[in-house]
């Protein structure tokens, strides 16, 4: 039978069964090879679900850096029996089968194409510990050992993890390695190892870190001195104000008083938690919510009271697929269209899109000045698939120099010096007008904040002409974004060309390895990745520089080619729709298809 | 149109111990109906805050929207104020009050802001015990849409249409007692006596303090077969006390009979006197508080002065632990951890 034989170059998939503590094992064995210094990429894909759905953990490893998904399973970690058919049918010919052996696995799972490592799991966890939970837990641990001897892990490498997993814990470690061991020691004794898979010890990962985008915004938001934090829970969003909370706690804690520089409020729901920051902002303090979809659909009405009283919010929106439960623990880019043109009346919002996690706590610091500077809503628009798992990315920095820009405001001296105030005058020319916080002057600065029912002087009025002077300067700020927000990341290809393509957040590892890939069949495309909504004068620069530009999204209505197309005047002809949206993060194969099938086509 | 007052100033108009005059304290001038109780409570609230002292930029105005909610412009114009989101101008004011805790924060509903479309909020706002005065200027009808019943318009209630409203009443008063307001009131527009004193109780509170001022709608909603009419609400008034707010350390100057006062003490040395209290009423006691309310709504009538006060409950920055220094003044260097915080982190994800 054929073998798959790859040093670093495999994918394996891990299915588990919700809840059965599989998530610490299998992140213990990512985490191994990165720290062989060897690229690697883990996702989850979960199910909405506490305890019992299966679950699978999929980790890409490759040699040439590749971080994007690839279809085809080289390796199977069979735990679930529940998805045990599907699981086996996913499995490349010539790629491992490895599953429990207790029970004897019937006939109708067997494949003549694949190799099958079967380990008696239960029965060696029935023999070893009384405990139920620690069969259950030790169980996985022990599948870890296996692989590690089947793939070559330095064993080194997992002790020195599990001497950091469990400091404080240090009574866990001895039972830990011993269960490792059992594994190891099943296959020295059972089958030849390693397999022509497996791992070599690389130093292919420079400085960079690991870590998961929602973390990455909670730590972004403390860098940027966010001092309330109002939310809702709703998957896959949660976690970025729990790292805020664990961050705020280790650094905003007073150290005389023992009291804390910050806030966090678990609001009622969406409505209130946009409200909060609402109030947070037009009093003067940096506040954040982070949401999904459905929130983003109950913000919409706030979103717009900003956008027209002007005044600062930073929303993270962590896209996931759709409405109600279940698929929305799958990853998309499909809040686009409800999020650039959120609430009633003429309303456009800053979007930035974040590729990486060193990006997500780039772009959530910025978004913090960019909110304050344009007195407006923005909006970091990440995704499940960068918000929940683990992405090798370089590595963060703070220089130390950098001022928080605070934006436009008066305090009592300056409010002294001016003739009149006005709230929504235009002095400077750029569409931004200047604030003052509430309780500022005893007798200048104050107004009362409304919608759009307003003069220069915050004066309630509903005379057509300044409603129209007004929102036609909400435009002219809106100009002022585009020279304000990050500009847009172009690659020419070394072979000159007329094809362009665009793409933005996490399909950035896809696409770059498709372009590759592409290129070694002679297509040759200039690339431009979007950092932010509005679109910068850079962009339509490069969409008319080329005939034929793809636009690739992880969403079915190509919204991002919409708002081009809606934004720039483009010729809806030019842009050629690249489309992922099963929930699944996008893959360089799915790209390369679509893209070498248009050619065909042409 | 924002209509301002004349600026026109007599000098010898008396000042407070900061030194404003009353007019100091007003704002612009109203576009509601000529008569509407809401100007009135404007008037009580002009009052309360210039008899309190209160400097008029350290307190900010937070409403709705509805004809209540537009009357933050028609007080206080030193005054930053905040016409939010119908319904959700108390997630607003959660935000102003976590961003700075050393404001007075006043809220103003309507029936229709709090009762429907901003019963969660309401409800979570008194959860918090967020450190506001809330006020809601109760008709029992919607004003800006032309007289719709609202959720508490009494069962059996005409309209001016002739309508007759099929449906109970929500009583946020009772309502806000069953979940654990810290301070509750009510009054009516056209009683100022009892109203600046339960405003002033209200601000010196420090927790959430509700008041429900039954407040006619002149236009829609003063007609006969209305429970919301001036002359209705007049016929069955019922107080709980007549009350005086006693401001910090000051002499007690009013004189009553012995054994008929009941004196609380308020968090800031300030004091609240009762006298004529009601039989079978404690206001420091839920559950005799909820009775009597129960009691006064079977007899067809309206409970009105301070219904209970719980002087104990922590607002909500004292449960979240937050610094004593307004969030909002924090700087920099006590916000960002810096460049050396950052290179830890970093080593730990290796």
């Amino acid at each position: 039978m054929q073998h798959l034989s790859a040093i670093n170059d495999f994918v394996i998939r891990f299915a588990n069964v919700n809840g059965t503590g599989s998530a610490s094992a299998n992140g213990l064995f990512a985490r191994a090879i990165f720290r062989m210094g060897i690229p690697v990429t883990p996702k989850n894909i979960f199910p909405s679900n506490i305890q019992g759905l299966p679950t699978w953990y999929e980790v890409r490893v490759s040699e040439k850096g590749y971080l994007g998904r690839r279809e085809g399973i080289d390796f199977m970690v069979c735990m679930n029996p529940q998805s045990m058919p599907k699981d086996i049918a996913s499995v490349k010919p010539g790629g491992y089968f490895l599953y429990d052996s207790t029970k004897t696995l019937h006939r109708e799972f067997i494949r003549e194409d694949i190799h099958y490592i079967g380990i008696p799991l239960m029965e060696i966890c029935l023999r070893e510990y009384a405990d139920p939970r620690q069969r259950q837990l030790f169980k996985n641990i022990i599948y870890v050992g296996a692989l590690s001897a089947l793939l070559d892990i330095e064993f080194a490498v997992l002790e020195t993890l599990l001497a950091e997993m469990f400091l404080g814990k240090e009574k866990l470690i001895a039972p830990n390695i011993k269960a490792l061991q059992l594994g190891i020691q099943y296959i020295h004794d059972h089958y030849e190892y390693p397999l022509h898979i497996r791992l070599e010890r690389r130093d292919l990962v420079g400085n960079r870190i690991l870590i998961d985008g929602n973390s990455a915004c909670g730590l972004g938001a403390v860098f940027a001195g966010a001092t309330v934090a109002a939310w809702y829970p709703i998957t896959p969003s949660t976690s970025v104000v729990e790292a805020f909370s664990e961050y705020a706690e280790q650094f905003r804690t007073d150290p005389e008083t023992g009291k804390k520089n910050y806030a966090i409020v678990q609001a009622e729901d969406e409505l209130a938690a946009i409200g909060m920051v609402i109030g947070a902002n037009w009093n003067g303090a940096r506040s954040f919510t982070a949401t999904s979809g459905p929130g983003v659909s109950l913000m919409s009405e706030f979103l717009g009271l900003a956008y027209f009283s002007e005044i600062p919010a930073v929303l993270i929106d962590v896209q996931r697929a759709g409405p109600s439960t279940g698929m929305p623990t799958r990853t998309q880019q499909a809040d686009l269209i409800a999020s650039a043109y959120a609430s009633h009346g003429d309303t456009r919002h800053v979007l930035l899109f974040p590729s990486t996690p060193k990006e997500c706590f780039d772009d959530v610091v910025a978004a913090f000045d960019l909110a304050e500077r344009l007195q407006t809503p923005i909006i970091v628009m990440t995704d499940l698939d960068l918000g929940m798992n683990d992405h090798l990315t370089a590595p963060f920095e703070w220089d130390d120099a950098r001022v928080y820009d605070r934006g436009k405001v008066l305090d009592a001296e300056e409010l002294e010096n001016i003739p009149k105030f006005g709230r929504y005058l235009d002095v400077d020319g750029d569409g931004i007008p200047y604030r003052t916080y509430p309780g500022t002057h005893p007798a200048k600065g104050a107004y009362v904040t409304r919608g759009t029912s307003h003069d220069e002087y915050a004066g309630y009025t509903e005379d057509s002409g300044t409603y129209k002077r007004n929102v036609d300067r909400l435009l002219k700020k809106w100009d002022t974004a585009k020279g304000l927000v990050p500009a847009p990341e172009i690659v020419q290809a070394a072979t000159p060309n007329d094809c362009g393509v665009i793409f933005f957040g996490t399909s950035i590892y896809s696409a770059a390895e498709s372009i590759e890939l592409l290129a070694e069949q002679d297509i040759h495309l200039d690339s431009m990745r979007l950092r932010a909504f509005p679109f910068p004068e850079s962009v339509g620069q490069f969409i008319a520089d080329h005939e034929l530009v793809f636009v690739v999204e992880q969403n079915r209505d190509a919204q991002m080619r919409s708002m081009l197309i809606n934004e720039l005047g483009i010729d809806p002809k030019k842009l050629i729709p690249v489309l992922n949206y099963d929930g699944m993060p996008i893959t360089a194969d799915t790209i390369v298809k679509q893209i070498i099938a248009n050619f065909a086509t042409v | 149109m924002t209509y301002t007052r004349p600026r026109f100033r007599n000098p010898h108009l008396p000042v407070n111990e900061i030194g404003y005059t009353q007019k100091d304290y007003e704002g612009a001038l109203s576009t509601l109906c000529a008569g509407c109780g809401h100007d009135s409570i404007s008037g009580a609230i002009v009052q309360a805050c210039y008899e309190l002292a209160i400097e008029p930029h350290r307190v900010a105005k937070m409403s709705g929207i509805g004809c209540s909610s537009k009357t933050p412009a028609y007080f206080l114009s030193n005054s930053h104020g905040f016409n939010s989101v119908h319904g959700r101008m108390p997630s607003v004011a959660t935000g102003a009050y976590l961003a700075n805790r050393d404001l007075v924060y006043f809220g103003v509903s309507g029936d229709g802001d709090t009762a429907s479309i901003g019963m969660g909020q309401f409800v979570h706002a008194i959860r918090r015990n967020l450190n506001m005065v809330y006020l809601v200027m109760n008709n029992g009808c919607y004003g800006l849409t032309k007289g719709q019943d609202s959720a508490t318009a009494d069962l059996g209630s005409k309209s001016k249409s002739g309508h007759t409203n099929p449906f109970q009443a929500i009583d946020l008063a009772g309502l806000a007692l069953e979940l654990g307001a810290s301070f509750v009131a009510r009054s009516f527009s056209g009683d100022k006596t009892q109203l600046v004193p339960l405003l002033k109780a209200a601000m010196a509170h420090p927790g959430f303090a509700f008041i429900d001022v039954i407040s006619p709608c002149v236009t829609f909603n003063n007609n006969p077969g209305s429970t919301k009419s001036y002359d209705y609400v007049r016929e069955h008034l019922e107080a709980t006390a007549t009350i005086d707010f006693v401001p910090i350390k000051s002499e007690i100057t009013t004189q009553y009979d012995a054994g008929s006062t009941k004196d609380l003490a308020l968090h800031d040395e300030s004091m609240i006197r009762l006298h004529k209290i009601a039989a079978d009423w404690d206001p420091q006691n839920r559950w005799s508080a909820m009775n009597a309310l129960h009691q006064a709504r079977t007899k067809g009538e309206i409970l009105t002065g301070l219904i209970f006060l719980d002087k104990g409950l922590q607002d909500l920055h004292t449960v979240l632990d937050t610094t004593d220094k307004p969030l909002n003044t924090l700087k920099q260097p006590e916000l960002c951890p810096g460049s050396k915080a950052l290179e830890e982190i970093n080593a730990g994800l290796r």
